[in-house]
């Protein structure tokens, strides 16, 4: 009996939190409209891939060697060839106003020098504003020039020793890049594009929604009816999860449909994954929500938290990368493990087997945050 | 317009301002504790990438080749796998990024003179580092291979000279090719945006929502005057926390400051000016606070995160994406700050992008001032 009236007060208490999100047509293009522009932009915007890299070439050698070599650069994809200089100061003048990023200076004397078996230096000049794009530049760069050597080198002894150079031994490297076979910068982002915009949408729905009613006054209204406090809780997020929920499925369906990522696990573990992190971000939100008394300050707080989440989640870095304390930190991180469920999952095509310590996490965590987000409600009353 | 009308709007901002310390105080803080996670914590020089070994070989020869794998900073060998499945649910569990695997017969290959392979399987899920991770890893096996074949040159009596090609590069702007010299910069352009326009935003929606603006009406403060003492406040507070960053970034993580201080004065406040209208302008459409604030997230936060080019680069970005990134403030506002900090470029070079905030700016903020009516709905 008394459980029915409580979720009767519930119901009433959900029929009044759909009626005021839903009521402003603001509103209602709010909550689809931004998730599904950011998703887009981010899934054609976030790539660290570096192809068409600018290039510029100075050859004062003019020799069938440098031009092979600067052949090899200009039928590369990873390069752009912009301009073929004749004067020292055009490539330094060009790097400055940032025509290109990087310029080649073969000296002359460099054909006479591979003749003579004393092995050439070719000068590089990098534009490293962006570290990553020089860092890959680089790596690029120094492919083409081991490949060179290698041809110039079977190219000499196929001449001089022809038997022994087909008894020269090799080692060679064979890579299999698994689950992302092409290397695709979409089908690793659009997955953790779905794990931020879950995130930030339902944490600063949630603090917003409760605060709002502290801010207006109506809180006062409510909290002399007979509701309950933890009737009041439940009503104020379902909707919110539901709407989560909602945004999550359509998400998921512009990564699948519109991307093209491939979809290699269960529906069944992400559905898992995605409703305890939104339990999460729900009692994030709730959290801010205790500590906020007006709308601003609860934009602030969500902020405050949501920048270092993004950055600490292994979104666009890989965490083995940082350094030991921001580990530890991004091990708290709930982002982290939905980002890690729904790589797996799209990608990876893994089940629960693999995945229950995270959802395990994200379960728990989401029982301590709603468990303190009520305790403090509690208080924040009084 | 009167001044005094204006110091008295301002008065009534700052005063809510200030009632409010804690998000004051988090304003002045969030862009250090942005700052220290950006230049610590990200890093795209990829090292220690985790490393699964399985040598099918297990000669002496191939514990060779698997030593300099070990030797190396940019792999963390985290298991010796002993069969095939243990290998594949590493890559599975995500133990590891890369695993290579030496072949049985592999020395036996070698010694005749045949051409031997290894294999190298990687966690491609996430391709940036698993590209990176090949290119160690082929560097690696390369470096071995001419190894192996001076030895079996020599032993034959036969000389190989040095590697035909070396090239010599000298990096310009970020000599030590430091993560944080270029983030730091795009940092204060993030901060800034978020901010200046989520403050903003709030402001107006704000009034409207807990009834205050009937009162504001009634008085006889001007819509400009309301517009000016509003955005003066957060003005002084995005200046401030330009001030912070930039200051952080140059003695705390010794970013190189190689320009001049007046444009990167002339920028930020273009720029200030620019992210603050547009959080007024959101203010006035959005009405809510809940609908200012969604905006204001797409509209600043976004842009200034993807579209600038402070992670992304924008010239691997689609064309119609790099067109749009033309429109916007942030992309101008870190170009300019990229070259004051780490190019020191003569400001003739930065007159283009300066001219194009402050085109911006005006437009944006004729835009915020039409949109704003004094009067109820």
């Amino acid at each position: 009996m008394r459980l029915r009236r409580a979720l009767a007060r519930i119901g009433q208490m959900l029929r009044k939190e759909f009626i005021q999100t839903l009521r402003d047509p603001h509103t209602r293009l709010v909550l689809i409209i931004p998730p599904i522009i950011q998703m887009v932009i981010f899934g054609y915007a976030a790539t660290l891939e570096v192809r068409h890299v600018p290039l510029a070439v100075l050859d004062l050698d003019h020799t069938q060697e440098s031009r092979d070599l600067i052949s090899r650069f200009s039928a590369s994809q990873y390069f752009d060839l912009k301009e073929e200089a004749s004067q020292p100061d055009q490539i330094s003048r060009g790097i400055e106003r940032g025509d290109f990023l990087m310029a080649l200076r073969i000296n002359s004397g460099f054909a006479q020098r591979l003749r003579n078996g004393q092995g050439a230096v070719v000068q590089v000049i990098v534009d490293a504003s962006n570290s990553n794009t020089a860092l890959v530049g680089l790596g690029y760069l120094n492919q083409i020039g081991a490949r060179f050597a290698q041809d110039y080198e079977a190219n000499r002894m196929e001449r001089t020793a022809p038997q022994l150079a087909s008894f020269l031994p090799q080692v060679q490297l064979e890579a299999r890049p698994w689950f992302n076979e092409n290397l695709n910068s979409q089908w690793f982002f659009v997955p953790g594009v779905i794990g931020n915009l879950m995130l930030i949408m339902v944490m600063t729905l949630t603090a917003f929604a409760v605060v709002r009613e502290r801010e207006i006054g109506t809180l006062e209204q409510i909290m002399v009816t007979p509701i309950r406090r933890w009737e009041f809780i439940a009503g104020k997020t379902v909707p919110f999860f539901l709407i989560g929920c909602f945004d999550t499925a359509l998400l998921a369906l512009i990564g699948s449909f519109w991307f093209g990522v491939p979809f290699r696990g269960h529906v069944t573990v992400l559905m898992l994954g995605a409703m305890t992190f939104l339990l999460s971000a729900l009692g994030l939100g709730l959290l801010i929500s205790t500590f906020s008394a007006t709308q601003q300050q609860a934009m602030v707080v969500a902020f405050f938290f949501i920048l270092p989440a993004v950055t600490l989640s292994g979104f666009g870095t890989p965490i083995a990368s940082m350094p030991r304390f921001f580990q530890h930190l991004s091990y708290l991180n709930p982002l982290t493990y939905v980002i890690l469920i729904l790589r797996s999952v799209y990608l990876k095509g893994v089940g629960l087997e693999v995945l229950w310590p995270s959802i395990l996490y994200l379960a728990a965590f989401s029982l301590l945050m709603l468990a303190v987000a009520v305790l403090r409600f509690r208080k924040s009353l009084d | 317009m009167s001044l005094r009308r204006i110091l008295a709007m301002m008065r009534k901002e700052v005063i809510q301002i200030r009632r409010d310390r804690s998000s004051l105080l988090i304003i002045l803080v969030m862009p250090l504790v942005q700052l220290f996670i950006f230049g610590y914590a990200v890093n795209l020089d990829i090292k220690h990438v985790p490393l699964c070994v399985y040598d099918q070989d297990s000669t002496q020869t191939s514990q060779d080749l698997l030593k300099r794998f070990q030797a190396t900073d940019y792999f963390n060998i985290v298991r010796v796998a002993d069969n095939y499945r243990d290998v594949v649910y590493d890559i599975n569990q995500g133990v590891c990024t890369v695993a290579v695997v030496v072949p049985s017969r592999f020395s036996e290959t070698l010694r005749s003179g045949g051409h031997a392979k290894v294999q190298a399987l990687l966690d491609a899920s996430d391709n940036n580092s698993a590209s990176i991770g090949m290119g160690y890893a082929q560097a690696i096996v390369q470096n071995y291979s001419s190894a192996v074949q001076l030895r079996w040159l020599q032993r034959r009596g036969l000389m190989l000279g040095p590697p035909a090609v070396t090239f010599q590069p000298r990096t310009w702007f970020n000599e030590n090719l430091k993560s944080s010299d270029d983030f730091v910069p795009g940092v204060v352009a993030l901060v800034m945006a978020v901010i200046g326009a989520f403050l903003t935003s709030l402001t107006i929606a704000r009034e409207w929502e807990r009834g205050t603006m009937e009162q504001l009406i009634s008085t006889p403060v001007g819509k400009l005057e309301i517009q000016i003492g509003k955005l003066v406040p957060y003005f002084v507070i995005g200046i401030a926390d330009t001030a912070i960053c930039a200051g952080a970034a140059v003695w705390w993580f010794e970013v190189p400051f190689r320009g001049s201080w007046i444009v990167m004065l002339g920028g930020s406040v273009l720029f200030l000016i620019t992210v603050l209208s547009l959080g007024y302008f959101i203010s006035v459409v959005g009405k809510s606070q809940l609908t200012a604030s969604q905006i204001a997230l797409l509209a600043t936060f976004l842009p200034a995160f993807l579209l600038s080019g402070f992670i992304f680069p924008i010239d691997q970005m689609p064309l119609i994406v790099r067109w749009i990134t033309r429109l916007l403030p942030a992309r101008y506002y870190v170009s300019i700050l990229r070259n004051v900090f780490l190019k020191g470029a003569p400001v003739e070079m930065m007159a283009g992008q300066l001219a194009a905030l402050a085109v911006i700016a005006l437009v944006v903020t004729a835009l915020s001032t039409r949109t704003f009516h004094k009067r109820l709905q």
